[in-house]
């Protein structure tokens, strides 16, 4: 399946400043695989040290929120569009 | 210093210090828009936002993705890009924390502003480096006025 992967602007300086790109992928973790594999320096900024999807990291397909769908195992169609959007946060120490 | 200058005018940098205190002693935050090109990188617009942490608010912010989409199109409408974020620390220094260090990434800037008892103090800018090892401190450069949207 092609899918389009939409890359925020923080993190094109380590897709070549691809704005975009189209993979092969029949699910959502396929996707993102391809994608880490492809660019390396990107999955720091994607994943944690123990594999997961940083908690701040949303992926959407289309406008659906991955985590409210099967996550890594959310089927892709063919022209689906893959969003990564941060949430922002932080805070002062305790 | 990481790299060139943030810049950016007195007008908004008090603006970011007033929605501070504001929403004193929890924690303010928002949306930096701007540009960033070879010209450098500039603030010229701010997008106040809810901090979404109604459990912990007095040292813990969050902005929601739905909220971040919502800033990024006001930036597009403008011809601007979000170029980073901007949050208080209520009566805490205007340094990032390692909770900061984990909810970020490169390229943003992050501008932090300490609220010691109601009155705005530091405000320091931070750019996460890309080995998300630390903040490096990012120079803000006073402009007399931002340039026209």
């Amino acid at each position: 399946m092609a899918v389009k992967v939409i890359i925020p602007t923080p993190l094109r300086p380590y897709t070549g400043k691809k704005e975009s790109l189209e993979l092969q992928a029949a699910t959502v973790g396929e996707a993102l695989a391809s994608l880490t594999t492809l660019f390396g320096d990107l999955k720091k900024h994607l994943y944690s040290d123990d594999g997961r999807l940083r908690s701040f990291v949303n992926v959407y397909v289309n406008d659906e929120d991955i985590r409210y769908l099967r996550g890594d195992q959310t089927p892709l169609r063919e022209g689906d569009i893959l969003s990564i959007v941060p949430s922002i946060a932080g805070g002062a120490q305790n | 210093m990481s790299g060139a200058a943030l810049r950016v005018s007195d007008a908004l940098v008090r603006r970011i210090q007033a929605h501070g205190v504001e929403t004193y002693p929890h924690e303010c935050c928002g949306a930096l828009l701007g540009n960033d090109g070879e010209a450098g990188r500039e603030i010229v617009e701010l997008v106040p936002l809810a901090n979404r942490r109604n459990d912990s608010p007095r040292n813990r912010f969050e902005v929601t993705p739905e909220d971040v989409q919502m800033a990024e199109k006001k930036a597009k409408d403008l011809r601007l890009e979000v170029i980073g974020w901007y949050h208080s620390h209520p009566d805490a220094p205007a340094r990032p924390s390692e909770f900061d260090r984990e909810h970020a990434w490169p390229w943003y800037s992050y501008i932090i502003v300490s609220v010691q008892q109601r009155e705005p103090r530091d405000t320091k800018s931070w750019r996460l480096r890309d080995d998300r090892s630390a903040y490096d401190p990012e120079a803000i450069e006073s402009v007399a006025q931002s340039a026209s949207i």
